[in-house]
């Protein structure tokens, strides 16, 4: 048995860690690429979300390279997530890829994904080294987040142009080529050693954009054309929250034991959207009402092409962008969004954002240019 | 006066009527609903709506601006679930919010969320809290809410197909309803084929004469029998779902891929008709599924009719006429077997 893996970020460097160290044999799929994409277009339906074509291409690659297993996680709906191990099935096998999915999830009990979990283990031993393992790989998880953070942090302060990214494309290769969590862990801290080295002009106040919307378009820099990294380069700070280990920590850990989780963002979030409706549309709706009442500039929303859960935020944000006086730029993406058009979008965005406090700071608020 | 309240003819109209019908007369109110789908109406839904969203979305939103100053309250519940273990759409659960952001100067809303999920209980629950909205005591609510369940139980799966051929007045195409079958020349030759076909769709698309192009009249026209999802015995839409390995926890999806497949292994039908709105979410992949099951398991031809706000109708009917021809040959030539395999 061979596993693999749908990439999502740098997820794959946290499950790489856990696998090496329970001793689990796996292929890393290429990272996103076009030609992935384009796989997964071939095979599946139109209509059907992005994340699930990028996802098959990653299979396919995989499977050329071994792989016969595939494991990801699941859920149980309104969102089209929850029964994408079911298409993927379907499709996987009408275009005679032979693969089985094993889906991480609790739909029918706990016995139930425990006998899966006991179907990716090599052996008994793996079981003693399960407690440890989990607890370093939560650890993998949120410093690797962190660690993107803090690069998109850097990028927009940076003295000398590509240093950060540099640093950031070698810990990513490098990452592929370490052994074990504790080695990643040591992996994480030289790394961020590295960046916080890196010189930075003293006086960059970068504008500060907050990303929003569907998860696997928010962290998968390959589906919305590594938006947060190129405002860095622009010289714009984007911050986003929802990330994997966020995801991992609160929704599956700290739900799953019914620890009292941060719901911030769904307290914001209520004047506007009452409940709960699937996805992130609440996460974008409360972040959305958060970053502006933190001063953030802009806020970012981006998702994929017939998305449900962030149609219901997209009709929603005009009226947080009034009412809290934040501007809200929302980027629709799939197979045929061509990059031009989409930057274009994006530089107009922030040059308005830069007008918009050069206008607050000088001018003392809304004037007419020719004043 | 009796309080009025304004259901909007779209969306779950198709599928509750009869039980709102019954449990807001059981409450001592009036229930006034909206006319059937017209351009107007279209227009107003998509000139207010946010662009993505679906065709029935945009049209609900025309459908509640017509009741804006003819209802005292305004039904928008917020569809959360009504069936154990199954959600409706996330765009359902949004919905009231949306209307209650998008449109201004309507009338109270009456935005009760509908959640069987959990607990069949859920129903009720709903029910008595809609019922203090408008004034009415528990009790009453509770009484009303079990009368209008065996309404809704009798009526709910007829009712739209009934009032679709029983009101000739609603589109004005001068065609498709049953009094002009007997005129209709080009009718005669597939009548006596006797052909059926299944119609596969949201209830608010094909019972909608308007946005579905009136396609169960024009198949009556042609003589064709229907047979939809409400047509379809529940038992046998469950044991046929059942073939999913992991279930759907979509309630339409479940249903609609039970029905296709029960109708598709009964041999009762010669051919299979999807009606999905553009960029439907649940469609994209329960349709999938039924065209990967039914082209692998039956020898049945299927096409997908999309349906949006710009769709022409010339094209729609091209595509309809060309799939009948079709079904015609396979029937009268080719003694049912299928040449392109």
């Amino acid at each position: 048995m061979k596993i693999t893996f749908p990439h999502l970020g740098n997820t794959y460097i946290c499950v790489k860690a856990i696998f090496d160290d329970l001793g689990i044999d796996y292929v890393i799929p290429p990272f996103n690429n076009k030609k992935a994409l384009e796989l997964g277009t071939r095979y599946v339906s139109e209509m059907v979300c992005l994340p699930l074509k990028i996802n098959i291409g990653n299979y396919i690659q995989a499977y050329e390279m071994g792989a016969d297993t595939i494991l990801m996680a699941g859920g149980c709906g309104p969102c089209r997530f929850g029964y994408y191990s079911q298409l993927h099935q379907e499709i996987l096998r009408d275009a005679g890829f032979d693969m089985e999915i094993i889906t991480l999830e609790s739909v029918y009990g706990i016995g139930d994904l425990l006998g899966r979990i006991k179907r990716l283990m090599p052996d008994n031993g793996a079981y003693l080294k399960l407690p440890g393992v989990i607890r370093r790989a939560v650890k993998v998880a949120k410093n690797t987040d962190e660690l993107e953070m803090l690069t998109f942090r850097l990028r927009a302060r940076e003295s000398e142009p590509g240093n950060v990214d540099g640093i950031y494309r070698a810990f990513r290769e490098n990452a592929l080529k370490t052994y074990g969590t504790k080695a990643t862990l040591k992996l994480i801290d030289e790394t961020t050693d590295k960046l916080d080295s890196v010189s930075l002009k003293p006086d960059a106040k970068p504008l500060k954009i907050g990303i929003v919307g569907e998860i696997y378009t928010g962290i998968e820099q390959f589906a919305s054309f590594e938006i947060q990294e190129r405002l860095g380069r622009l010289g714009v700070e984007a911050d986003r929250k929802v990330t994997v280990s966020n995801w991992i920590i609160e929704h599956m850990l700290k739900k799953g034991l019914h620890l009292p989780r941060d719901l911030s963002y769904a307290r914001a979030a209520k004047p506007w959207l009452g409940t709960m409706i699937g996805g992130h549309a609440q996460e974008t709706v409360g972040n959305t009402v958060l970053y502006a009442q933190n001063g953030y500039d802009g806020v970012i929303q981006i998702f994929p092409f017939s998305c449900m859960p962030e149609i219901v935020a997209e009709s929603l944000l005009p009226y947080i962008e009034r009412d809290l006086g934040i501007p809200v730029l929302t980027l629709i993406i799939d197979e045929m969004t061509g990059e031009a058009g989409y930057m274009t979008r994006v530089e107009a965005f922030i040059d308005m954002l830069e007008k918009r406090r050069e206008r607050k700071k000088y001018e003392g608020g809304w004037t007419l240019s020719w004043d | 006066m009796r309080t009025k309240i304004g259901i909007p003819r779209s969306l779950f109209y198709y599928k509750f009527i009869p039980f709102w019908d019954s449990f807001f007369n059981g409450l001592g109110a009036e229930v006034v609903i909206s006319g059937p789908t017209n351009k107007k109406i279209l227009d107003s839904g998509v000139k207010t709506c946010v662009d993505e969203a679906c065709l029935p979305v945009k049209l609900y939103f025309g459908h509640v601006l017509e009741l804006k100053d003819k209802a005292d309250f305004i039904l928008v519940p917020r569809f959360t679930s009504i069936s154990k273990k199954e959600y409706i759409c996330p765009e359902f659960g949004g919905l009231p919010d949306v209307i209650r952001h998008t449109l201004k100067d309507l009338p109270p809303l009456i935005t009760t969320e509908i959640n069987l999920r959990r607990t069949g209980k859920g129903g009720v629950d709903a029910a008595i809290e809609m019922a203090s909205e408008i004034g009415v005591d528990g009790k009453t609510a509770a009484a009303a809410y079990k009368r209008a369940l065996e309404v809704q139980r009798v009526r709910g799966n007829t009712f739209a197909i009934e009032e679709y051929f029983g009101d000739t007045g609603t589109r004005d195409t001068g065609t498709g309803t049953l009094s002009h079958t007997s005129e209709n020349p080009a009718g005669k030759r597939e009548r006596e084929l006797n052909l059926k076909v299944a119609v596969i769709g949201h209830p608010y698309n094909i019972y909608d004469k308007y946005i579905s192009m009136d396609l169960l009249g024009k198949l009556k026209k042609y003589g064709i029998g229907i047979k939809t999802i409400e047509m379809t015995d529940e038992n046998e839409t469950n044991k046929h779902s059942a073939r999913l390995k992991k279930p759907m926890f979509w309630y339409y999806g479940r249903t609609a891929y039970g029905a296709a497949l029960h109708l598709a292994s009964s041999g009762e039908i010669d051919g299979m008709i999807c009606v999905t709105s553009f960029g439907c979410g649940i469609d994209s992949f329960v349709n999938d599924l039924i065209e990967r099951r039914i082209r692998k398991d039956y020898k049945i031809p299927l096409i997908i009719m999309t349906i949006d706000e710009h769709s022409g109708e010339a094209g729609f009917n091209t595509r309809l006429e060309a799939f009948v021809d079709m079904l015609q040959w396979r029937r009268a030539n080719e003694n049912n077997i299928s040449t392109s395999g």
